[in-house]
């Protein structure tokens, strides 16, 4: 096992993975309550991934993620409350209420985004690397993505390409053992994803995506070959969602006793007691995190209740940069009159004012039930599914720290 | 002013931006050592090296991801598809990213990428080949969409997408790149503005609406209408279809109170389904008949040339239309 950093470093680990969980169970609290809408993909039990491989960037490298990334952007240092803002759909998001829990993106903090599509962050990962590369500038994109996008497409595209053009890029897999509902034995002829993308030229190693401080120093090492060398390479770090795929998910594919398996490796838990036995950090201390984290949460929901929704009339911005075009830029169906784009400053007009006004006194009804978006998913955090599938005994990947 | 053909205005406005800037470079398949499918890339690689024209593995979807990418960490990329069918393998990162990217993120984040690809029918090159895809592209709120007709609209509108912020989808048309025209030289005013229409041939009687290759058909259609019919047709070449220059087709439907759409596309939700939607809602009143549509035919683009031939707009196919939207008034 890895020694331990410094009390300092070990603090703000331990601090960022409780921070990150707090959040996430807040998160499906308030989508119970309807606050949040849509999907909502949490990554509680994930955080030593998270918070290992962002605890070891510099500040000028890139992330770019998956569509469960509250945490990624939290930990690349967003502000919990305009996290919590977006996923609320208020004008103080990370993006204005645009995009919501799969669609974070913080430019401020380097944080390229996550993305709705699976694998569709990797070849613009490839792109950002690029463009560092292009300027001569050193930065690392760093890449993660999920067991389910080794299969796509974009994988085998983007590992060629980075391989053939030496870009400084860094691939992460999230391996959380499923893709939505389909096991890495039934979803990957290739079991072993580090070796997926050998044969494009980009080597691999497994790690225990449970351990920050082994995921801290796996990703360091690619950290650097992709800085110093310019190689790329992937990880595949083990890691567990103790929730459904989303909220919406009666999770029928997995045994309960599968799931009390994994939390009795809990990153945090395990993490904060190494660090106390070790005597690196006091209970005083550990607890002192608990509370902070409560705290920045509140704070964060309290943030997001008082930010506005966004004006109707905002409808249109930033779909265009708009310069020295002229032109109808854009027309809205419930209106032929055209939309030239944020800086002519056109209000809606009067009629697509009043209908969009209607469609959101309808959408914005508090106690209206709330149309389930996965079709007979109705199932919601916490409820037992009625159905448990047969799932054969899995062998859960060794360790592998060296 | 010099005459180049099609390919070479292109080539130079790439050329020409890329001295002007260096976050410009150029890449896609076979752009580089093969200079280009329909040669639009040549000498680029000799002028400019490796760093900035790039050839790329066969990963369309990957190539336009790396440039959206790319544009996001700074840079201007122009990406070459071979041609327009190649463009649906790409089209996750066209629709889901490029195009919704700056909307999704509250404008953090701009997308200036130029993404060119050759389309349309005339070669004998079959069903996957020979597409028209404006209609496609002119769907997605986020894109640019260019169409030009001429060398100097080619060059000029080139420059102006490499310069926009926007993410540029530049449709050209391979029958057009051997085509000759005069063309302005390097300087700071020969850049076009997207949304401005070109008034190709002035007349009263009706409004005859053409893009990239059917511009040049229009034309030639409203002069034999002149000549054999005595019918005087304004033809228009929207030039770009977003951002759309309506109010010069408006004010001419206006004067003629006649329209004619031609288009080597679909016709189910095509360039002039849309137009034609448009013309109706904001002048239906002066309208004296039906708006009408010259498109190629409903069908996969047969290799045969004389099937082919007949799924292509001709010359008078767009004079009967005319005609039939003048049918009474003669």
């Amino acid at each position: 096992m890895a020694d331990l950093p410094d009390a300092s470093t070990c603090y703000e680990l331990l601090a960022r993975m409780v921070l990150i969980r707090r959040f996430e169970e807040e998160a499906g609290r308030q989508y119970q309550r309807a606050k949040a809408g849509g999907f909502l993909h949490l990554a509680i039990g994930e955080e030593a991934t998270i918070v290992g491989a962002t605890s070891v960037m510099r500040d000028e490298d890139y992330l770019i993620g998956t569509y469960r990334t509250h945490g990624h952007a939290i930990a690349r240092g967003t502000d919990p409350k305009r996290v919590m803002a977006e996923l609320f759909g208020r004008v103080d998001g990370t993006s204005g209420g645009r995009g919501g829990s799969m669609h974070i993106f913080d430019r401020a903090s380097r944080f390229m985004g996550g993305y709705g599509i699976v694998g569709g962050n990797l070849p613009i990962a490839a792109g950002l690397a690029l463009s560092s590369e292009y300027k001569g500038e050193d930065a690392v994109t760093v890449c993660m993505l999920g067991d389910g996008a080794s299969n796509t497409g974009n994988f085998g595209e983007t590992m060629n390409l980075a391989a053939l053009w030496q870009l400084p890029v860094f691939f992460l897999v999230e391996n959380n053992l499923y893709g939505m509902g389909t096991s890495v034995e039934r979803h990957s002829a290739q079991t072993d994803l580090s070796k997926k993308a050998e044969g494009y030229g980009i080597p691999g190693k497994r790690i225990d995506g449970m351990d920050v401080i082994a995921v801290r120093e796996g990703v360091a090492e690619g950290i650097r070959q992709a800085r110093e060398e310019h190689r790329p390479t992937i990880l595949e770090a083990f890691t567990y969602r103790y929730r459904g795929h989303s909220a919406a998910d009666p999770e029928v594919y997995r045994e309960r006793e599968e799931v009390e398996e994994w939390q009795q490796k809990d990153p945090i838990e395990v993490f904060a007691r190494r660090c106390v036995e070790a005597d690196v950090l006091g209970e005083r201390e550990v607890q002192e995190v608990r509370d902070k984290a409560d705290e920045q949460v509140k704070a964060a929901v309290e943030f997001a209740d008082a930010s506005p929704e966004p004006a109707l009339d905002s409808l249109y911005e930033n779909l265009y940069v708009i310069d020295s075009a002229a032109g109808w830029y854009a027309v809205d169906e419930r209106s032929p009159e055209p939309h030239r784009g944020e800086r002519e400053e056109e209000s809606m007009p009067e009629a697509a004012r009043e209908l969009a006004e209607a469609g959101a006194a309808y959408a914005g009804q508090p106690d209206r039930p709330r149309p389930n978006p996965a079709e007979h998913g109705d199932a919601q955090e916490g409820v037992e599914p009625e159905v448990a599938e047969e799932v054969e005994e899995r062998e859960v990947p060794e360790e592998v720290e060296d | 002013m010099p005459t180049l053909r099609m390919r070479e205005a292109l080539r130079d406005a790439m050329a020409e931006e890329m001295r002007r800037d260096e976050a410009v470079f150029v890449m896609g398949e076979d752009v580089g050592v093969f200079q280009g499918a329909f040669k639009v890339t040549e000498g680029l690689l000799e002028e400019f090296g490796e760093r900035r024209v790039r050839d790329t593995p066969i990963s369309e979807n990957t190539i336009v991801g790396a440039g959206v990418g790319a544009a996001m960490g700074g840079l201007r990329p122009v990406v070459e598809l071979m041609t327009v069918n190649f463009a649906l393998l790409a089209l996750d990162q066209i629709v889901n990213h490029a195009a919704a990217i700056p909307y999704m993120f509250n404008g953090q984040t701009r997308v200036p990428l130029v993404i060119r690809m050759p389309g349309g029918g005339g070669h004998q090159l079959g069903p996957t080949h020979s597409h028209s895809f404006e209609a496609l592209f002119l769907q997605v709120p986020g894109l640019l969409v260019a169409c030009p007709s001429t060398p100097a609209d080619g060059k000029a509108l080139l420059k102006a997408a490499i310069r926009d912020d926007n993410p540029v989808i530049f449709i050209e048309h391979e029958s057009l790149y051997g085509a000759r025209g005069e063309v302005a030289e390097d300087g700071d005013g020969e850049v076009l503005r997207f949304g401005e229409a070109a008034v190709r041939r002035e007349g009263g009687d009706v409004t005859i609406v053409g893009i990239l290759k059917m511009a040049h058909i229009a034309e030639e259609a409203a002069r034999a209408l002149s000549h054999e019919h005595g019918v005087e047709a304004e033809v228009i070449d929207p030039r770009t279809l977003r951002p759309l220059d309506l109010d010069t087709i408006l004010a001419s439907v206006r004067k003629t109170n006649r329209a004619v759409i031609v288009e080597e596309g679909w016709p189910h939700g095509g360039v002039g389904a849309n137009l034609a939607t448009l013309i109706t809602e904001q002048a239906f009143d002066h309208l004296d008949a039906p708006v009408q549509r010259v498109t190629g035919a409903d069908v996969h683009m047969p290799y045969s040339k004389r099937l082919e031939q007949a799924a292509i707009p001709h010359e008078e196919h767009v004079v009967q239309a005319a005609l039939a939207a003048l049918e009474g008034s003669l």
